[in-house]
């Protein structure tokens, strides 16, 4: 290229009169309120330490409910959260990785319907679904336990990760696999070596995928988990019960924190040529 | 090592992919599978590499029968269309994957990958062993893919559509390259393409398929020359078909009974007096059209209802001719 010549005019981005100027505005104007209006809210609630009506800002402002962060319950739930979601991942993936590899390649019989079946739980109402399978819990004393929130989590948990990771193995071409298996490398090694590597950016965005919804997860563990097992979601909840605007509020917000940082990293992980394969039969 | 075929069969549900192939391909040959898309000429190499299991038949490479060998086991490298290079694997990596496997000692690997990477040209790339397939060309992917082949020194050599997707300019010359490679190893070689032209000018020999049977197969300039059907006749070259006959005298008279086949080159246009040589098929039509094509001419010369073409290396006459074609180049079918 001429490096001397006059820099040549922006083919894009290039307003087209004044309508379509306002439109635009108008339109982010929308997407900003959408957005920003509610979280500047729960920014707001989370710093009233005095807020009656009718004023339209809290008269007295400070951060007494952060500072409810470094105290116990709430950290404690956090933790409980994020060890929950961790055990939740790794379960899912364990599970997910086969099912959803023999899916992507039509070597599982039946495979498109074991698809469906994983994708049923979400075809229903949350609530009943979660609520006949405390009564399922209860039985078996699974109530009230680690064991029974992982579980509950794992329903909704199995859909993100078999959904994303069939696709993601469908995105391999079978020709890469064969040069492999041609060369003489046994369907493990290749599964090991070629497969799964390719696959990873996939996996690490699907476990994300599957880490975020259990950290957010609220119905199935109130109903299961509740009142032993309380995550951050659950914790918020009942905070809100009490009329705790505040806490509710910082909750929230403390909540938010994970999950924007993961779905970041997530973004740069699923790649554009996955999502082409996504939600096949 | 020579490979057979047997009265191999696949069938895909109602589709009869192979429909009992019979055939050899001889050792230290390179021999060209060539036919259009649907005739079965990537499943009989996919059947030869151990990915496809035939519904029936057997398959031997030299005195071996590996009809249910694992494709492991078999001996039989293959070059993918799409090269199916591994991303996540540096060229050094990616021809050093099936020594490991083997078990080659270190140094050995090291001195077989740039062997191989010497063999397609590739070495002298600074720095090629270190990078990723992703940057690399087409044509120099295509040569790691070749090289990823011949690094395990496999008896038989298998290449599905090797070049299609390169454009035109590197084909040609990757295309001698793999027939040089070939004859430099004595590798007996079976090489899939849907282009007549590319199979002819790189085979020892051609096997022409068409709905999953052999439709011909022998010396490229032998089936060129002596085609068995109208099918190989047109497939092979720029071919006129005539609904036609000729009387006695070589005159070719139009008639539903018949096929005439004759190719473009083959006619010379006269003029409507001359007299038609004997030993000649000639009919009488009128240039409608001549396109200049660089090599030479080709004429569109309306005959009765048809138009054929005919190649010139000179100008050509417009108006009424008479095509004269050697009675030896004429294939005359009747029709069923």
């Amino acid at each position: 290229m001429n490096a001397t010549g006059p820099p040549a005019p922006s083919l894009r981005g290039r307003p087209r009169g004044l309508p379509a100027l306002a439109l635009r505005a108008a339109l982010v104007a929308v997407l900003l309120a959408a957005i920003v209006g509610p979280l500047a809210g729960l920014v707001l609630w989370s710093v009233a330490e005095r807020w009656h009506w009718p004023a339209v800002l809290p008269q007295q402002v400070g951060l007494k409910y952060w500072a409810r962060i470094t105290q116990g319950d709430l950290l404690a739930a956090l933790t409980r959260g994020v060890a929950i979601a961790s055990v939740t991942t790794v379960a899912a993936l364990v599970a997910a990785i086969p099912v959803s590899y023999g899916a992507a390649r039509a070597r599982l019989p039946l495979g498109p319907v074991l698809l469906m079946l994983f994708l049923l739980p979400q075809a229903f109402p949350q609530l009943p679904v979660f609520a006949s399978a405390a009564v399922l819990f209860y039985r078996w004393n699974l109530a009230g336990t680690y064991a029974g929130v992982v579980l509950i989590h794992l329903v909704g948990g199995l859909v993100y990760a078999v959904w994303t990771m069939t696709a993601v193995f469908r995105a391999i071409g079978e020709d890469i696999e064969e040069a492999a298996i041609n060369l003489g490398a046994s369907v493990t090694r290749t599964f090991f070596r070629i497969s799964l590597p390719l696959a990873l950016p996939g996996v690490v965005a699907s476990s994300i995928l599957v880490f975020i919804y259990s950290l957010d997860e609220f119905t199935g563990t109130l109903l299961v988990g509740a009142p032993y097992v309380t995550t951050l979601p659950v914790y918020m909840y009942t905070a809100s019960l009490g009329y705790e605007l505040q806490i509710a509020s910082v909750t929230a917000l403390v909540l938010m924190v994970p999950g924007v940082l993961l779905l970041v990293l997530m973004e740069r992980f699923l790649r554009a040529e996955y999502l082409a394969f996504f939600g096949r039969l | 090592m020579d490979v057979r075929v047997e009265d191999l069969t696949k069938r895909y549900g109602q589709v009869t992919a192979l429909d009992g192939v019979s055939q050899a391909f001889p050792s230290g040959a390179l021999t060209a599978v060539v036919g259009p898309s649907g005739c079965g000429k990537t499943t009989l190499l996919r059947c030869l590499a151990g990915f496809v299991a035939p519904d029936r038949g057997r398959l031997w490479m030299g005195d071996r029968d590996v009809t249910y060998t694992q494709p492991q086991s078999r001996d039989a490298a293959m070059v993918f269309q799409s090269y199916a290079l591994w991303p996540h694997m540096t060229v050094f990596e990616n021809l050093a994957f099936a020594l490991r496997l083997r078990k080659v000692p270190r140094r050995d690997i090291e001195q077989r990958v740039r062997e191989a990477l010497d063999l397609v040209e590739l070495d002298r790339v600074p720095g090629i062993g270190e990078r990723r397939p992703r940057q690399l060309s087409g044509g120099q992917q295509q040569r790691v893919a070749l090289a990823r082949a011949i690094v395990v020194r496999p008896q038989v050599l298998l290449l599905d559509e090797p070049l299609s997707n390169l454009d035109a300019k590197i084909r040609h010359r990757v295309r001698v390259e793999i027939r040089a490679l070939q004859r430099r190893t004595g590798i007996t070689a079976i090489y899939v393409t849907h282009d007549q032209e590319e199979a002819m000018s790189i085979a020892d020999m051609v096997v022409v398929m068409e709905g999953g049977r052999v439709a011909q197969a022998g010396r490229p300039e032998e089936v060129y020359a002596q085609p068995k059907s109208p099918f190989v006749a047109e497939f092979l070259g720029s071919t006129n078909v005539l609904a036609a006959v000729m009387d006695p005298d070589g005159r070719i008279l139009p008639s539903a009974a018949g096929s005439l086949i004759f190719r473009a080159e083959d006619i010379r246009l006269a003029s409507p007096q001359e007299p038609a040589p004997a030993g000649s098929a000639w009919v009488d039509g009128e240039v409608v059209d001549v396109l200049f094509l660089g090599a030479g001419y080709r004429a569109y010369v309306r005959v009765g209802e048809e138009v054929i073409m005919a190649d010139h290396r000179t100008p050509m006459p417009r108006g009424a001719v008479r095509a004269v074609i050697p009675l030896e180049k004429v294939f005359a079918f009747s029709r069923d």
